[in-house]
């Protein structure tokens, strides 16, 4: 009996031997690559968020008044607004392929722990719809007669906070990714959740255009950051869990 | 306390105890809002700036306090039943929610009316009034999301994993939407945020808001209670108990 | 006690409207909660009585139907 144990236990390296050192981080890479290869061929769907973003920037001035001065008041909050309303757009098929071919479900049977492998596809969604987005902001603020000297704070502020909408975003995903009608349901649970970001991003750049120190806010989004590393992969792998599994 | 939650997991042993806390619960929050009430509406003395409609924080700090706890205490039943699969810390859980949303409305109508003579408006983007309007969607977000599935299990863990990570955030979007109050209307005069306050005004409503927590755990035990029967109603117990209580 | 006369406590010295407003949804609210609880509670048992006494009337049904069939049986033996 112990000898049979044995042979097994001495067997498992070797079936596990081309693959290379350091399984967690292999997976993770491996993970990252496979979902931004495969949203890099759907452009229509890394590119509708941005899209998205442009034309609600556009109806504003349209619906309230092209008058620069009033939109340069308003404009950190509404850029800010917009982008987190895109970002949320996006958020609804971070899992929902994966769920309908069943490779979710094998991502839940891998011996990785699930909290870092949906880090991984939470990078890739911040990746591809954070990080555009962040870039494209200054060039909507030009449009809203945003001030000089507030668009690098603009970009990082949305940069660095984005990266938190996508992991809080993704608790919500993961929650609604196994029902029939989740989108809507997303954006109420998840919502609530984005103010403490929206309050120190908006703020950061409001500060800016005052010509106030913004470092304190972006140290506060980065804490926010930093926490939200740390919990929200938890939360996403007991959400991925419960999807599944029910 | 290992003998406790053991006996947790048997819904008879809740039915029968909370059988018998009940009444108790029942009386003394009768008693305690029956006296309150009368205490706080007739014989505190009116505040010297706000005259008589000071009177209305004798509903609303209560209704505040418990709209707070009681997302906390569903929060914690989330986690006894996630971690020790206590069916009881569900229900009781699925049966709170409800009411903190009652009392969140309740804090958010008493605060609103109270602004009319104090701020001369029905709403104002006061710190505590705007916490508690993202705390109503926050349980509104439970709710609906323990509604949206349609296995009772995976309905029962989604919410206690929203209620987790909600109760994680509930402190962070406070103090966010304090400091983004200050930063916006600095110095202004908030309705309940004095220090000093005379013992003839204070003791009134610490007498309500224990009639508030006594209400809140009444109404919890019994409509836990009726979930039981709802939940266990093929268990021969539940049957007999059928038969008993004609 | 800090007003002179009832109609003075109905006033409210002006604040009426308010403090009655107030007051009148969280004590309605409450008595709603709680009217609610009990015919949830009351609906409950109901159903759960109605639905023992169906199925104790369904086995005893089943039995009925199965001393027919016994007694059919045997009367046919019997001939």
């Amino acid at each position: 009996m112990t000898g049979t144990e044995g042979s097994v236990s001495k067997e498992v390296p070797v079936v596990f031997h081309g693959e290379p050192g350091g399984g967690l981080a292999v997976a993770f890479w491996a993970t990252l690559k496979r979902d931004l290869v495969l949203l890099l061929r759907r452009r229509s769907e890394v590119m509708n968020p941005l899209v998205f973003f442009a034309i609600v920037i556009t109806l504003f001035p349209i619906g309230i008044s092209p008058d620069p001065q009033l939109l340069t008041a308003i404009a950190p909050g509404l850029l800010w607004v917009a982008a987190l309303l895109a970002a949320l757009l996006s958020l609804d098929s971070l899992f929902r392929a994966d769920y309908d071919d069943g490779s979710l479900e094998q991502l839940l049977l891998t011996p990785q722990p699930l909290a870092v492998l949906a880090l991984a596809k939470v990078a890739v969604h911040w990746l591809l719809t954070g990080l555009p987005l962040a870039l494209m902001a200054p060039l909507l603020g030009v449009m809203l007669a945003l001030p000089a000297g507030s668009y690098g704070v603009l970009a990082v502020s949305l940069a660095l906070g984005s990266a938190s909408l996508s992991l809080i975003g993704a608790i919500g995903a993961a929650l609604t990714v196994g029902l029939s009608r989740g989108g809507v349901l997303l954006s109420l649970l998840v919502l609530p959740l984005y103010i403490p970001v929206l309050i120190f991003g908006a703020g950061a750049v409001q500060a800016a255009i005052f010509g106030d120190g913004v470092m304190a806010h972006l140290a506060i989004l980065g804490a926010l950051l930093a926490l939200a590393l740390i919990l929200a992969p938890l939360a996403i792998a007991a959400s991925l869990r419960i999807s599944i599994n029910g | 306390m290992w003998a406790f939650i053991n006996k947790l997991r048997s819904p008879k042993w809740f039915y029968a105890i909370s059988a018998r806390l009940q009444p108790w619960f029942w009386a003394a929050a009768l008693i305690l809002i029956v006296i309150g009430s009368v205490w706080g509406l007739a014989f505190a003395p009116a505040d010297y700036q706000q005259g008589n409609s000071f009177r209305i924080i004798y509903v609303h700090v209560p209704a505040a306090f418990l709209a707070q706890s009681i997302f906390v205490s569903m929060a914690i039943a989330g986690v006894v039943f996630m971690v020790w699969k206590i069916k009881i810390a569900d229900m009781a859980a699925a049966m709170m929610a409800p009411l903190g949303a009652a009392m969140t409305f309740i804090a958010l109508f008493s605060g609103a009316v109270w602004g009319v003579p104090t701020w001369g408006t029905w709403w104002m983007w006061d710190a505590r009034l705007t916490s508690m309007l993202i705390l109503l969607f926050l349980y509104l977000g439970v709710i609906a999301l323990r509604g949206a599935f349609t296995s009772r299990d995976s309905a029962s863990r989604a919410a206690s994993v929203l209620a987790m990570v909600g109760v994680i955030n509930i402190p962070i979007i406070k103090y966010s939407v304090d400091w983004w109050y200050t930063l916006h209307q600095p110095a202004s005069f908030t309705i309940t945020g004095r220090a000093a306050m005379p013992l003839e005004m204070w003791a009134p409503l610490l007498i309500m808001v224990l009639g508030f927590y006594c209400f809140f755990i009444a109404l919890t035990l019994m409509r836990t209670r009726s979930e039981i029967l709802r939940r266990e109603s093929n268990k021969r117990w539940v049957r007999d108990l059928a038969g008993g209580e004609r | 006690m800090a007003f002179e006369s009832f109609n003075e406590f109905i006033a409210m010295g002006g604040h009426a409207p308010y403090v009655w407003a107030a007051w009148g949804v969280t004590g309605g609210l409450l008595v709603a909660v709680v009217l609610h609880a009990r015919a949830e509670r009351r609906l409950l048992l109901r159903n759960l009585q109605r639905r023992v006494r169906r199925e104790e009337r369904l086995v005893a049904n089943q039995g009925e139907m199965a001393g027919i069939s016994h007694q059919t049986g045997g009367n046919r033996h019997d001939t």
